[in-house]
């Protein structure tokens, strides 16, 4: 269940071009699964900006000197995520977590391949530790515009049995997009699933690459959100059901993990046609 | 009534020597407190239940349910404003009956006070969902939504229109039983808010919910394009305050008899004061709650201790204090941040 806490800054750190924020948030690390988010808000208690920030959480610590803190990396697009660059250590922050569906495990210990762009790599650290406790062999992909995009390479080398970066413009790793170097790594390790969260784009090719390689995928998508709890019907995108059924599903409450065979890529802003409770359509 | 003179300030209402009786009534319903939910800001309950105990607010006002399930518009359906935000969502809902067995049974059985906010595409819709909720217990109350933006000819045809507003009301109210309070909730975008209220009131309408979103658009300067996929879309939040607080105003003005449910941008205790004194009888919050999903509960007692502040001991008696007449001394500045002293008068 999530939980609406007054948390606090107790530092920021750069990776990258992206910041990571270390938040004190009681109640939150303690239920935080890889693939959950938490919804903050901006710009203090009479801020203009009156719609939570949604990000994933990078990671938790359960105790310590100020109790269990949870990790997030912002990447600064605008004056909310700038707000909380800027914040300062012991500056209070209203966090909403954790939130979400969270990525399924493997019961079995397979062979994982996790997939992150740019910052939304984030998630990927807690899941890659997770994985291996249970045994799973894991290897990791890393891609960005430019070596500074890429997010956190030194813990991605540290728990990956394997890593490729791919870069657009070669800056560094490997010039392309991770989809050039899915195929060889997949035949090469064997992949049983593929994670993957970044842009969308990018997730509808990493579920095409994985689903014909065999793999199951499971992809944590980037919708824009309102209110994070499922109430606003703002995130939602065409989902298949166990039914065969399409609807238009809530990302925040639903997702954000959703199997990627399941997420209808090429209808992604459009109501399909067959879609539940469509126009014209009396499902 | 007795008011003391008494700075502004975090005092407890405790200790201000009395309680106010939060008493709220909207339309021949009687609720413990005056504080609901706003359609389409609180789903169906369950998950604000998660951080507030949503049987304690006056009531919650459910998402306008339309007769089949329905996907909504395309995304983007959001675009963030100053102190606000447009909605594009297109009243995307399971459809009544999937909503009266699911929802509403949830409702129920959680004891949950609940004001059923319905949406029709034309008149019969209104006729055939006011049927279809004749036979289900425990509901509060109706609020016929006859003014959502976001859906075909921009479902202002009805709340635009007196003629159309009073026929759909009609429709509605001879087909609620007659112990049920039928709310109509209206358009701030109009020519006369005055004429559409007094239409849906001759037409049965128990009370009346004001306001609605505003119509508004955004465009997105790195596409050029309108930054909703559905183009326009419905302003809520504090930058749409004053406008609601001036509705209110003048339909209590008009029919000071007719019992308001005021909203509009209100994030917290003050801002739901502004209302009742405008003339509201309760208050919804909205936009608020995707800030704080705590916000209904945490205006309530905000509310709550901004009377007990000012001396009332009643909410009723706060309701339309706005529209009195001259005071014979005038009263201390509560919250005077900008003057103090006796409120200046223009010449």
């Amino acid at each position: 269940m999530p939980v609406q806490v007054r948390g606090e800054l107790l530092g920021t750190r750069r990776v990258g071009a992206y910041h990571v924020l270390t938040i004190t948030a009681p109640g939150v690390p303690e239920a935080a699964r890889p693939g959950h988010f938490v919804a903050l808000a901006v710009g203090g208690d009479n801020s203009a900006m009156l719609l939570r920030r949604a990000f994933s959480i990078h990671g938790v610590t359960l105790r310590g000197v100020y109790g269990g803190t949870v990790d997030i990396a912002v990447g600064v697009a605008g004056p909310g995520t700038q707000w909380l660059a800027n914040l300062h250590r012991h500056d209070p922050i209203d966090v909403v977590g954790p939130l979400g569906r969270p990525f399924a495990l493997p019961k079995q210990p397979v062979s994982a391949l996790l997939v992150g762009g740019g910052y939304g790599a984030a998630p990927l650290f807690m899941l890659a530790e997770e994985l291996r406790t249970r045994g799973c062999r894991v290897d990791v992909v890393l891609g960005a515009a430019t070596e500074d995009r890429l997010f956190n390479v030194l813990d991605a080398k540290r728990m990956a049995s394997t890593l490729t970066i791919t870069t657009d413009d070669g800056s560094t790793g490997t010039r392309g997009r991770v989809t050039d170097v899915l195929p060889e790594i997949m035949s090469r390790t064997n992949t049983d699933v593929v994670y993957a969260c970044g842009p969308m784009p990018m997730l509808a090719a990493v579920t095409e690459l994985a689903r014909s390689h065999g793999a199951h995928v499971q992809t944590a998508v980037e919708e824009s959100m309102a209110c994070g709890i499922g109430v606003c019907m703002t995130c939602v995108l065409p989902v298949i059901g166990d039914d065969g059924v399409t609807r238009m599903l809530r990302s925040c409450v639903d997702g954000p993990v959703f199997r990627g065979d399941r997420i209808r890529w090429d209808d992604l802003d459009t109501i399909p046609a067959d879609c539940y409770g469509a126009p014209g359509s009396r499902a | 009534m007795t008011r003391a003179v008494i700075s502004y300030g975090p005092i407890p209402v405790e200790q201000l020597g009395h309680d106010v009786d939060m008493t709220a009534e909207l339309g021949g319903t009687w609720l413990p407190n005056p504080v609901l939910t706003a359609s389409g800001c609180a789903a169906s309950g369950r998950e604000l239940d998660t951080f507030f105990d949503i049987t304690k607010i006056g009531a919650l006002v459910t998402k306008s349910i339309m007769l089949a399930p329905r996907s909504g518009r395309p995304t983007p359906r959001m675009a963030e404003t100053p102190s606000g935000m447009l909605n594009s969502i297109g009243l995307q809902g399971p459809g009544i009956d999937g909503f009266i067995e699911h929802d509403l049974a949830w409702l129920r059985e959680r004891g949950v006070r609940t004001v059923v906010s319905i949406a029709g595409s034309n008149a019969d819709e209104y006729t055939k969902l006011a049927q279809k909720l004749r036979n289900v217990p425990e509901i509060l109350a109706i609020e016929v939504n006859i003014s959502c933006p976001n859906v075909e000819n921009k479902g202002l045809i009805f709340a635009r229109d007196p003629a159309s507003a009073a026929a759909v009301i009609t429709n509605v109210r001879r087909n609620t039983p007659s112990d049920i309070p039928v709310i109509a909730k209206l358009s701030p975008d109009v020519t006369d808010i005055v004429e559409i209220a007094r239409a849906c009131v001759r037409a049965g309408a128990d009370g009346l919910a004001l306001i609605n979103t505003l119509l508004g658009l955004v465009i997105d300067t790195t596409t050029m394009r309108p930054q909703l996929a559905g183009i326009t879309g419905g302003l809520s939040g504090p930058a749409i305050r004053p406008v609601a607080v001036r509705c209110v105003w003048e339909v209590h003005q008009a029919l000071p008899e007719v019992p308001i449910l005021g909203m509009g941008g209100i994030r917290n205790g003050v801002d739901a004061l502004q209302f009742i004194l405008a003339g509201a009888s309760a208050v919804s919050v909205g936009t608020a709650t995707f800030n704080d999903p705590a916000a209904p509960a945490r205006v309530l007692s905000e509310l709550r201790h901004e009377l007990a502040l000012r001396g009332f001991e009643r909410l009723t008696d706060a309701v339309g204090h706005a529209h009195r007449g001259a005071d014979v001394e005038p009263e201390p500045g509560l919250g005077a941040e900008h003057h103090s002293g006796p409120v200046p008068r223009w010449p």
